[in-house]
């Protein structure tokens, strides 16, 4: 956006400043994210800048709270939880969200807007009510405390996600599509495996990826939910800030950041392949 | 058109109707009885309830009452995917993620057709429609019109004995359509097929069709032959949808057998063959084609009846002359002449006579 000859006064100085302001949204958005990475490089105990960081002397640096993080069975365990608990809630998730969101783009659906709105409460609800009206609802039912519970928690925060991409792709959904499939002969799961599903796809990806993100990092709702057993990275991350503030934690903030990068790249990638395969967008 | 279906037709709509509200019926009271390999059009405004009637044949919608038979079997409750009819919809409907071969091998794949023989199939559709070498390419990849030789194709591929048409050609331009109107017909016939076509385009229908069912208003006004629809209109719907059409408005004056006198608004009095009107008395619209109507003496045939005009303009369209005309009050009617060396050309302003044989004044419905 080149400012144009015949630019004022006025329209110059706010061109400038426009950039100073979007800049200054991004650093607010980045920064706290990318201070950690540093300092999770900390050869000393503490959270701040040592004058040898700040000096780039390589005495200032190490690897000894990734070490940390790979040996202590605390931090283990509630790795090996979260790998445990979020594809299973992913899975959950995308299977049902996906389902309800074909069923609510149909037109003849009674309630759509009411049932729409349900399903998507947990995204709008604050979590803590969220998480309490669940803790007290599965301890009732004996999930409380389970792996189960935590994944049919966490499946339900993810709903919202599938539901919301899968049908901002099945507005775009081609009806006499599904009608040319049952009409050569294909019964409805054909149809729905054949046809419907290959062309949302894409929708149904990006839908996982935050369902599976969102339980990654959840935290109210496991504490309330879980119990010991279930101790996922975040959980752990919160105590260990509250009770031995560790740097152990910002190691595993970064390596959580450098996932998170890498997932949504992929995906993306991924996406964009399918699209341009599936000849819906130009290569 | 109210009398129950007896006869045993390939696809019989016997007594259909039809709503989506529970109030209003969209198709009112449909008996038709399609035979085999008919190529039978269904024409009509928007609106009009032929996309419905298509349909419900296709089994996409429920028929509120009424039997819907194909081959004599009652399909009201057999689903669309087991009727085995085949359709070629208005916009195509081919799988964009899928190739061309992949899309023709799908009602073969769904089929559980051996490997050889599905690609013996796909092979001699595609030759069929011209398409052989396309096999391996995407729809998007494709133009409109050999995207629609594609989905003709498909819906061929399986031999279905009925395939069913939604203006499968309403989004190509005109030189095309014209070419694939022609081919889908011969298809059709070189098959055997028995087809619906519905269409809201009067010459599509006109040219393709074996017999064209006149769609509005939820019913079917008339079930003819292309060439009966426009010479033998049986009411002024018809008569004003199908072609251009002259309406003189009027009284029934007098009625014996096959010829009644109408006395127009103006007084004039003309002769008629009446179609749909019983009595004496009731209020009329006599219809005559524009170029039915004569203007040159010599010509007039004998027991034509003549009226006076005044020609208003002239408009010259290469094969044909198209002139408008004031008679007996009415500012828009039209004649169409032939061009040939020795038809005059007439100028505005000019006063004539024109005439035309009662068999072709018809006096319908006003």
């Amino acid at each position: 956006m080149a400012l144009p000859p015949y630019a004022s006064t006025g329209q110059r100085v706010w061109h400038y400043t426009f950039r100073v302001i979007c800049g200054l949204i991004f650093f607010f958005l980045i920064a706290p994210i990318v201070v950690v990475i540093p300092l999770s490089f900390n050869s000393q105990d503490f959270f701040t800048f040592t004058k040898e960081m700040l000096s780039l002397d390589p005495a200032g640096y190490s690897l000894k709270h990734y070490r940390d993080f790979f040996s202590n069975p605390d931090w283990q365990d509630a790795l090996w939880n979260s790998v445990k608990i979020a594809p299973a809630a992913t899975l959950l998730s995308v299977s049902l969200g996906t389902l309800a969101a074909i069923g609510l783009s149909q037109p003849h659906v009674p309630a759509r807007r009411a049932i729409m709105a349900t399903l998507i409460s947990p995204m709008i609800v604050p979590l803590i009510i969220s998480a309490a009206g669940m803790y007290f609802f599965y301890s009732r039912i004996g999930l409380a405390g389970t792996y189960w519970g935590v994944v049919l928690a966490h499946a339900a925060l993810g709903i919202p996600f599938v539901i919301i991409t899968v049908t901002a792709t099945l507005v775009g959904f081609d009806r006499s599509l599904t009608r040319a499939a049952a009409n050569m002969g294909a019964d409805p799961v054909t149809t729905f495996f054949r046809v419907q599903m290959p062309l949302i796809l894409p929708g149904v990806i990006s839908g996982a990826l935050f369902a599976f993100i969102t339980s990654f990092d959840e935290v109210v709702v496991v504490i309330f939910v879980g119990s010991a057993k279930q101790q996922t990275l975040p959980w752990q991350m919160f105590t260990g800030l509250r009770e031995q503030i560790s740097p152990t934690i910002l190691a595993v903030a970064t390596i959580l950041v450098v996932i998170s990068i890498a997932l949504l790249t992929t995906v993306e990638l991924l996406r964009r392949r399918s699209e341009r395969l599936r000849g819906m967008s130009p290569g | 058109m109210a009398e129950a279906v007896t006869d045993d037709g390939f696809v019989v709509f016997d007594r259909v109707q039809k709503s989506y509200d529970g109030e209003t019926l969209v198709v009112k009271d449909l008996n038709l009885s399609i035979a085999k390999g008919e190529f039978l059009t269904m024409l009509g405004p928007s609106g009009s309830g032929k996309t419905t009637c298509l349909m419900m044949l296709a089994g996409f919608e429920t028929a509120t009452h009424g039997d819907i038979r194909l081959g004599g079997q009652p399909i009201n409750n057999i689903p669309p995917h087991k009727r085995g009819i085949g359709m070629v919809f208005q916009n195509y409907a081919l799988f964009p993620h899928m190739t061309i071969a992949e899309n023709l091998a799908f009602p073969l794949e769904v089929r559980k057709m051996g490997k050889s023989e599905r690609e013996e199939k796909i092979k001699r559709a595609l030759d069929m429609v011209e398409m052989g070498s396309f096999g391996g390419r995407r729809p998007s990849q494709l133009s409109g019109g050999q995207q629609q030789r594609v989905a003709l194709a498909r819906a061929l591929v399986f031999e279905p004995e009925l395939v069913l048409m939604d203006e499968p050609l309403g989004a190509l331009d005109k030189q095309l359509r014209e070419k694939m109107q022609f081919e889908i017909t011969d298809l059709a016939h070189n098959l055997g097929i028995t087809t619906v076509y519905v269409t809201h385009d009067q010459t599509e229908a006109l040219t393709m069709s074996d017999n064209v069912a006149v769609f509005d208003d939820g019913r079917i006004q008339q079930l003819a032959p292309p060439d009966l629809l426009y010479e033998k209109p049986e009411n002024s719907f018809v008569a004003q949808f199908i072609g251009e059409n002259n309406t003189l408005e009027g009284v029934v004056t007098e009625i014996s057998g096959d010829t009644c006198v109408v006395r127009l608004d103006d007084g004039e009095e003309l002769d008629a063959t009446p179609i749909n009107v019983s009595k004496v008395g009731e209020r009329t619209k006599v219809s005559i084609r524009p170029e039915r109507v004569e203007y040159n003496k010599e010509r007039l045939q004998e027991g034509a009846h003549t009226l006076r005009a005044e020609v208003l303009e002239f408009i010259y369209m290469g094969d044909i002359f198209r002139t408008r005309l004031r008679v007996a009050g009415n500012d828009e009617f039209i004649i169409k002449t032939r061009n040939a060396p020795d038809v005059e050309r007439l100028t505005p302003g000019q006063q004539i006579e024109i005439g035309w044989l009662p068999q072709d004044c018809r006096a319908l419905d006003a």
